[in-house]
């Protein structure tokens, strides 16, 4: 391994080479004080770089109990990855022809990004899962609570409280067709209780919502039993008042990244809301999702919400394990549900 | 109000001074040394890009930027139900009341939508009346500030439909010039006039006691300039968001109206993934070629949207976007006392129809020879006048009947 690729200061680095450090097990034996007599740099600096290189170069970096191939590396072997996608759990979205195509629900330890034009549905999908994270886990749910990240002022408590009743009631209802036999159990939760595991944040400029997801992690890992981040909208920030384009795409990157790492590292679900714009492809003016191409490679799934013939459709757009197909949902008083309609078919592309 | 002021002084994350942050003194001397001196600053540039410049390590750089991110990022807040800064304005028609949970809600953009003459000033004048009125007889006891961009305030109009809705009131000595006297009517003439008043609006909000804000029209500061077509930066980008925080920050409602225009045949409706020869979503009757102007940044931003269109000689009004209402729309008539309902009762629209906008108009006007004369309607008359707008030349005929 190259000294060049250690991330220390540029300095540093530079001195380090022009002292003939090319390489780190050249620093694998050599004390601070050498080192630092050497560089005319302090000794302080000098133990730290020498930290710096031990953890890189070093082979006792733990790697979990699976032999890897590869020293040095956390690796995983596929097998082991099956294992875990399988125990995955879902969130639902409380329509099932929707969860169908999804293989269940919203998968967590993934990033989803949901687009539409504006009115299709995205808010109340949002919502819907905010809360449907918190079903218990005797009614087939995860127990866990929602980070709510609102760039648009869209989250309207009322709204919330009437997807939380419906939701109490379809649990109720639940009880009472399908565990007739057994002892009868009281849903003790309220619409307020849902309302607080919701960790809301309102975000009013792009610098606030950069920051609000670095601290996402140190945030999570002291509530752990957050299971679900929801953005609401990740575009609306970034979409005027943005004169460098190359600055957006990097920013946007970066999150991307700080999202799959938040996702993978905590095991929940990200849902990244995002809106519509135009682009010009094949001769015609076409809908697209806002940001940009380079965004669109950033997510690792995406759902397009569109509206067909006389009902809302959602589709994926783009998954590495589900097949593309498309299902109709309704938006109604009690949240999303199925449409209740005769032409309830999905539609496989 | 009080509690709104703080909110507005602490709200400003991005422009927090890092030197005030309590960083290790080291470090927030190497920021100021490389001229980065706000979170946002900080925040702009990747972590990379930081290592470069300050020419420290990757740790050093990832302890201030988590440092930075925590100190600047807004606390979170648990919603409960019973708070007061979810509010309504009630518009005093039950139906739409209903729909919308209360009325206009306080601290989002409300659009009206629709083609001329089709009666969004005349809501807008009776959404100014409510929020003048005292809390007494359901209103806002408030001062309201009107944006008129196209001169159709007209106070005449304003004082009959308060007369004919609350002739308690009006007919107490001095009441109507008390009320009329709550509306500060501003008119800009270019754009530029208009974002001053925007500045000026917002700096006096707080200590006039405003309740509600109408701006009538957006349209009319864009539509000279890019015509229809879908820039890039959207012209109106900074207004939106400056509108918008404005009415988060004060809690008040904001009416916006919006006009229409011909569907081009570069308004996409497609995604890429979708047949385009089928054509569901749209229909491609004459009645629905007409778009919202302002595009699709300005849709995504407004909370609520309120279709305004005329059909077989009725009019609707449709709860096109709201995320806490049904798609329902209703029969509504302009009389003497502003506008009402037809029927409480509003008709389910489960499909994209609910986002359509009708063009054919029923109206009372004097004879119009242009589309300039249709957009100031003042008068009304005895007779009725139906025109039929052709889709691609913007020509009409007139029929009387």
């Amino acid at each position: 391994m190259e000294v060049s690729s250690l991330p220390i200061s540029a300095s540093h680095r530079a001195k380090l080479i022009s002292a003939g450090y090319i390489s780190i097990s050249s620093l694998s034996s050599i004390s601070p004080a050498h080192l630092a007599r050497d560089l005319g740099i302090s000794e302080n600096e000098a133990t730290g770089i020498l930290k710096v290189a031990s953890q890189r170069g070093g082979p006792e970096r733990t790697i979990p109990s699976h032999h890897s191939i590869v020293d040095g590396l956390r690796a995983q072997t596929a097998w082991d990855m099956l294992h875990e996608e399988e125990s995955c759990r879902r969130i639902t979205t409380s329509c099932a022809d929707l969860d169908d195509i999804l293989g269940g629900g919203i998968s967590c330890k993934e990033v989803t990004e949901i687009g539409g034009v504006p009115g299709i549905g995205k808010t109340q999908l949002g919502i819907q899962l905010a809360i449907n994270v918190q079903i218990p886990l005797e009614y087939g749910g995860l127990a866990g609570k929602a980070v709510y990240i609102d760039t648009e002022g869209s989250f309207m408590v009322e709204r919330v409280q009437q997807v939380a009743e419906a939701c109490i009631k379809d649990m109720q209802e639940y009880d009472s067709f399908l565990r007739k036999d057994l002892p009868a159990r009281q849903v003790n939760l309220q619409a307020n209780d849902f309302l607080a595991n919701i960790y809301y944040f309102r975000i009013c400029s792009y610098t606030e919502q950069i920051a609000v997801i670095n601290y996402l992690e140190k945030f999570i890992s002291e509530h752990k039993d957050i299971k679900v981040v929801i953005v609401d909208s990740i575009t609306f920030h970034f979409r005027q008042d943005f004169d460098d384009m190359a600055l957006r795409t990097r920013l946007l990157g970066g999150m991307a990244l700080k999202l799959m790492k938040l996702a993978k590292k905590f095991t929940l679900a990200v849902i990244l809301l995002n809106q519509v714009t135009t682009k010009y492809s094949g001769g015609s003016f076409q809908l697209t999702l806002a940001l940009g191409d380079s965004w669109s490679h950033a997510c690792t799934n995406r759902i397009i919400l569109y509206w067909n013939g006389n009902g809302r459709y959602a589709h994926i757009d783009k998954s590495p394990s589900i097949r593309s197909a498309s299902a109709p949902y309704a938006v109604t008083g009690r949240g999303i549900r199925n449409l209740a309609s005769n032409c309830k078919r999905v539609k496989l592309m | 109000m009080r509690k709104s002021v703080n909110r507005v002084w602490r709200r400003v994350m991005a422009n927090k001074l890092i030197s005030e942050m309590g960083l290790p003194k080291s470090i927030a001397n190497i920021f100021a040394a490389r001229n980065i001196h706000t979170a946002k600053d900080a925040l702009s540039l990747t972590e990379f890009e930081l290592m470069e410049l300050l020419d420290v390590g990757l740790a050093e750089v990832t302890t201030a930027v988590s440092s930075i991110s925590e100190i600047s990022c807004p606390p979170y807040q648990t919603r409960m139900h019973n708070e007061h800064l979810a509010g309504h304005l009630p518009t005093r028609l039950k139906g739409l009341d209903a729909a919308l949970c209360g009325g206009i809600p306080f601290g989002v953009i409300t659009e009206l939508v629709g083609p001329a003459g089709i009666g969004k000033t005349q809501f807008c004048l009776k959404l100014s009346l409510l929020a003048s009125l005292p809390s007494s007889h359901g209103g806002l006891d408030g001062h309201v500030v009107y944006v008129d961009t196209e001169s159709k305030f007209s106070s005449r109009r304003m004082i009959e439909i308060g007369v004919n809705s609350f002739p308690e009131i009006f007919q107490i000595e001095g009441m109507a010039q008390q009320m009329a006297g709550r509306i500060l009517v501003l008119q800009p003439t270019t754009p530029t006039e208009f974002s001053e008043c925007l500045q000026k609006i917002k700096d006096s909000l707080l200590q006039h006691h405003v309740k509600l804000l109408v701006i009538d029209s957006m349209a009319a500061l864009v539509s000279g300039r890019d015509g229809q077509g879908q820039c890039r930066q959207h012209p109106l980008g900074w207004h939106m968001t400056f509108i918008k925080s404005l009415a988060e920050f004060s809690r008040i409602p904001v009416v916006v109206t919006n006009q229409v225009r011909s569907h081009s045949g570069d308004d996409p409706f497609h995604y890429s993934f979708q047949d385009s020869r089928q054509n569901l979503d749209f229909p491609t009757t004459f009645d629905s070629h007409l778009v919202a102007a302002l595009g699709i940044p300005w849709a995504h931003a407004v909370s609520i949207r309120l279709v305004l269109e005329s059909k077989s000689g009725q009019r609707f009004i449709k709860v096109a976007k709201s995320s806490m209402s049904p798609p329902v729309a209703f029969t509504f008539a302009i009389s003497a006392s502003g506008i009402s309902l037809l029927h409480d009762d509003g008709i389910e629209m489960t499909g994209p129809e609910i986002n359509a906008i009708c063009g054919q108009v029923l109206k009372h006007f004097n004879v119009a020879s242009s589309i300039n004369d249709a957009h100031n309607i003042k008068y009304f008359r005895d007779f009725e006048v139906t025109v039929v707008y052709s889709i691609k030349n913007w020509s009409f005929r007139v029929v009387c009947g």
